[in-house]
């Protein structure tokens, strides 16, 4: 019976996987985006997409402080995801200016802008190429402040960076990197799941007294559309979002991933009867311990999701978590549903993704623990 | 507005800039309608920190005229291939393409010998070309096919062949690499080379000066080459390079400029580089002064930070196989009729490699898990569910361990 249910799903894999007549081609995404439905903010608002969000609080960083930069590769014409566009023409070529191809030197110089008081934003085209500048945010960002005693500090860089998988990016365009960075303290990392979110988080990130990193999941660059306020507002670091109220299990992703989940919950609710609550964890660096434990222990069962691979995944540190504060609560471990361990694959991105099918299943598996 | 460097080179004639010093092509020997050698004169070489330049006279046989001809029209022929490939969503990965740069790989390949290695970059299709790969097996590497050369693992940005150390995905991290694989050569005896290729964008990469160093330092056997197509994806190199002689910005490393759309130079200068490094002398610069016709890579229409008239300007003064193609018949090394031959047959093998590219097979899932170490140490590759069990394995011996 199980097995049966397994090769059906098996099969029903292969079709989603290959939604295009010629089976040859590359594929759409593999998810359905749903946009945020319950925002409270208050004021006007305008339909955006994610990079027009983006630019939207890129805009309003710009006219709010006079002091701040934005830089980056290709950034002066707009960048290769449009999120700088037209941000020159408006304040210059003094605050809005492109690098050369140096991702290294790109965040030691936006440290140093940062330390002395310009408010610097830079760019890392891909989160692929955030490599090269690894040392200089891993050693020196993340630890100005405590080695100097707090007499230094480059709270006042942002470091943006498309991440994730896009349909198409194979092996270094598609990379997740933030658990790397969230073995840093000293680091904030935030990952946004669409418009709303993206432009709050991002003017947070901006402001906040500490360096941070925001991933933005380049595939909702333009397929997330939302109507987006326009004034100024903020969003908290730290602070997850509970996106579906469940009952029966606890379901964990951020970014891209929080959309595969809710569909996930959807298919659970509509075939299985089955209650599961979404939580976006919104911030990966801090993150929200309580929000996460409150909800584990309220289900007892719990899946977390991201498209990083499995060992060492944000995953393992959310799981180990949940053990610890939430053990006798528990009817089943905590399950991860992430890419293998294996480098992100050229022609196999379908079947390397934790896709809503390959979620279910082990959400179903939870349940019958 | 058109970068300095190439507004230079465009105030000469346009007969000079191809060669084509009045009708000095000086013929050797008859062969029917056709001669068997030709002189040719290049523009002249710039140096940094050298005595003597390679020959500005240059001889040319009929074979290799026909030989570079095909290949450099080969590669353009792929290219345009790839193009459509990508536009018709069958190519996966990013591709960039190298249309506008083949008298770079092209001259090069004369000039190297069987010792020597090459490393480039993810602008790699023409290289793994001229490295020996056929045509299909670039294409179908680029579809993500089993007769690819990397059995569609790689794609577009990684493609390899013997002596040819890939294509490499991030901006100047094969620099380093070319002065290992430059380090091996010396500490084996080879009398080999390394070429490592880089662009005038991750020339301004930290690591390409640590590599300037220890190669230096270490008296290397390598050429490091500046593929300057004048943008490092939508900068151009005024905008983002304090001093654009690239050729001389290895300071205490020599170097050597080149016009990197003249096939016939780029040879010379290679000659002449490998004979640097392989006399003991130790590392060279060198620059190629080329141009892209493409944007960066597929997803940059390539005209946002440049005009159309600069890049259709390039390709009516300055185009690599235009220029050898009117050179080598005026100088009756080539008839026109034979030019035609060559250009049909090259239509129709690379019609037939794309088409192949389309319909052979993908490799089994089972090799999204093949290859990640040299053996896996667990039992199955973590992460993935129970209806796609993966197993590691390993397929085949690495190509450099042979």
């Amino acid at each position: 019976m199980v097995l049966n249910k397994i090769v059906k799903l098996g099969g029903e894999v292969l079709q989603s996987a290959v939604p295009l007549k010629n089976k040859s081609q590359r594929c759409a995404s593999h998810f359905v985006y749903s946009p945020d439905s319950n925002s409270t903010i208050k004021g006007d608002r305008t339909k955006m997409n994610m990079f027009q969000a983006i630019n939207n609080a890129l805009d309003t960083a710009l006219k709010t402080d006079p002091k701040a930069i934005i830089f980056g590769e290709d950034v002066g014409f707009g960048g290769v995801f449009r999120c700088t566009l037209d941000l020159q023409k408006k304040y210059g070529k003094q605050r809005v200016f492109n690098t050369p191809l140096c991702e290294q030197g790109i965040a030691g110089f936006g440290i140093g802008a940062a330390v002395a008081g310009s408010t610097a934003i830079a760019e890392i085209q891909f989160a692929d190429y955030i490599f090269p500048a690894f040392d200089q945010l891993v050693n020196e960002a993340a630890k100005y402040r405590y080695r100097s005693g707090n007499l230094f500090d480059c709270g006042k860089l942002t470091v943006r960076s498309p991440c994730g998988a896009v349909g198409h990016g194979a092996l270094y365009h598609s990379q997740s990197p933030e658990a790397y960075f969230a073995h840093t303290p000293g680091l904030k990392v935030v990952v946004p799941r669409g418009p709303i979110k993206a432009k709050g988080l991002l003017l947070s990130c901006i402001r906040d007294p500490d360096p941070c990193l925001i991933f933005e999941p380049k595939v909702l660059y333009r397929m997330a559309v939302e109507e987006v306020p326009t004034d100024d507002y903020q969003l908290p670091i730290g602070k997850a979002d509970i996106l579906i109220n469940g009952s029966d299990l606890t379901m964990i992703g951020w970014g891209t991933q929080v959309h595969v989940l809710k569909e996930v919950a959807d298919l659970l609710k509509e075939k299985h009867s089955i209650s599961a609550e979404v939580i976006d964890l919104v911030s990966i660096l801090p993150w929200d311990v309580d929000t996460v434990c409150k909800s584990a222990s309220k289900t007892g069962r719990v899946l977390v999701a991201h498209e990083a691979p499995l060992t060492s995944g944000f995953g393992a540190e959310i799981a180990a978590t949940i053990q610890e504060n939430c053990f006798l609560k528990l009817s089943a471990p905590v399950v991860r549903v992430t890419g293998p361990d294996t480098p992100f694959p050229h022609v196999f991105e379908p079947f390397y993704l934790p896709t809503k099918w390959r979620c279910l299943d082990e959400a179903l598996k939870l349940i019958d623990y | 507005m058109l970068p300095s460097c190439v507004r230079s080179m465009c105030k000469k004639s346009p007969k000079k800039i191809l060669g084509l010093m009045g009708r000095q092509g000086s013929i050797v020997a008859q062969k029917g309608s056709t001669v068997a050698q030709a002189q040719f004169e290049t523009q002249p070489f710039k140096l940094h920190k050298l005595t003597e330049a390679p020959a500005t006279q240059v001889t040319l046989t009929r074979d290799e005229a026909l030989e570079m001809y095909t290949q450099m029209h080969t590669i353009r022929r792929m290219e345009t291939a790839a193009a459509n490939l990508y536009k018709e969503k069958n190519i996966r990965g990013f591709c960039h393409l190298y249309s506008g740069q083949e008298a770079v790989a092209v001259g090069f390949k004369h000039a190297l010998r069987p010792q020597d290695s090459v490393i480039t970059a993810y602008r790699a299709h023409g290289w793994t070309y001229v490295m020996g790969v056929k045509p299909l097996g670039v294409m179908a590497e680029l579809t993500g096919r089993q007769t690819g050369c990397a059995r569609g693992k790689g794609g577009s940005m990684h493609m390899y062949a013997d002596n040819f150390y890939g294509g490499n995905g991030i901006v100047g991290a094969q620099v380093p690499l070319g002065v290992g694989i430059a380090f091996a050569a010396k500490y084996k005896n080879t009398d080999g080379v390394c070429v490592t290729l880089y662009g005038d964008g991750a020339a301004n990469q930290g690591q390409v000066f640590e590599s300037y160093n220890i190669a230096k330092l270490w008296n290397l056997p390598c050429i490091f080459v500046c593929e300057n197509n004048g943008y490092g994806m939508g900068t151009s190199t005024v905008r983002s390079s304090a001093s654009t002689k690239y050729y001389t910005r290895g300071d205490y490393v020599p170097g050597i400029w080149v016009d990197g759309m003249d096939v016939l130079a780029v040879r010379e200068a290679a000659k002449f580089a490998i004979k640097h490094c392989a006399t003991g002398q130790g590392p060279i610069v060198m620059e190629a002064q080329t141009y892209r016709y493409s944007g960066h890579s597929m997803s940059d229409p390539g005209t946002s930070y440049r005009t159309r008239e600069e890049v259709q300007e390039v390709r009516q003064t300055r185009d690599p196989i235009a220029s050898l193609k009117e050179k080598i018949i005026s100088s009756n090394l080539v008839t026109a009729e034979e030019i035609k031959k060559v250009d049909a047959q090259i239509k129709t093998d690379i019609d037939t490699a794309t088409e192949q590219a389309k319909k052979d097979k993908e490799i089994g899932l089972d090799e999204l898990s093949a290859d990640i170490t040299a053996n896996h140490l667990g039992s199955d590759i973590r992460g993935v569910s129970i209806f796609a069990p993966l197993k590691h394995k390993r397929i085949g011996p690495a190509i450099n361990l042979k």
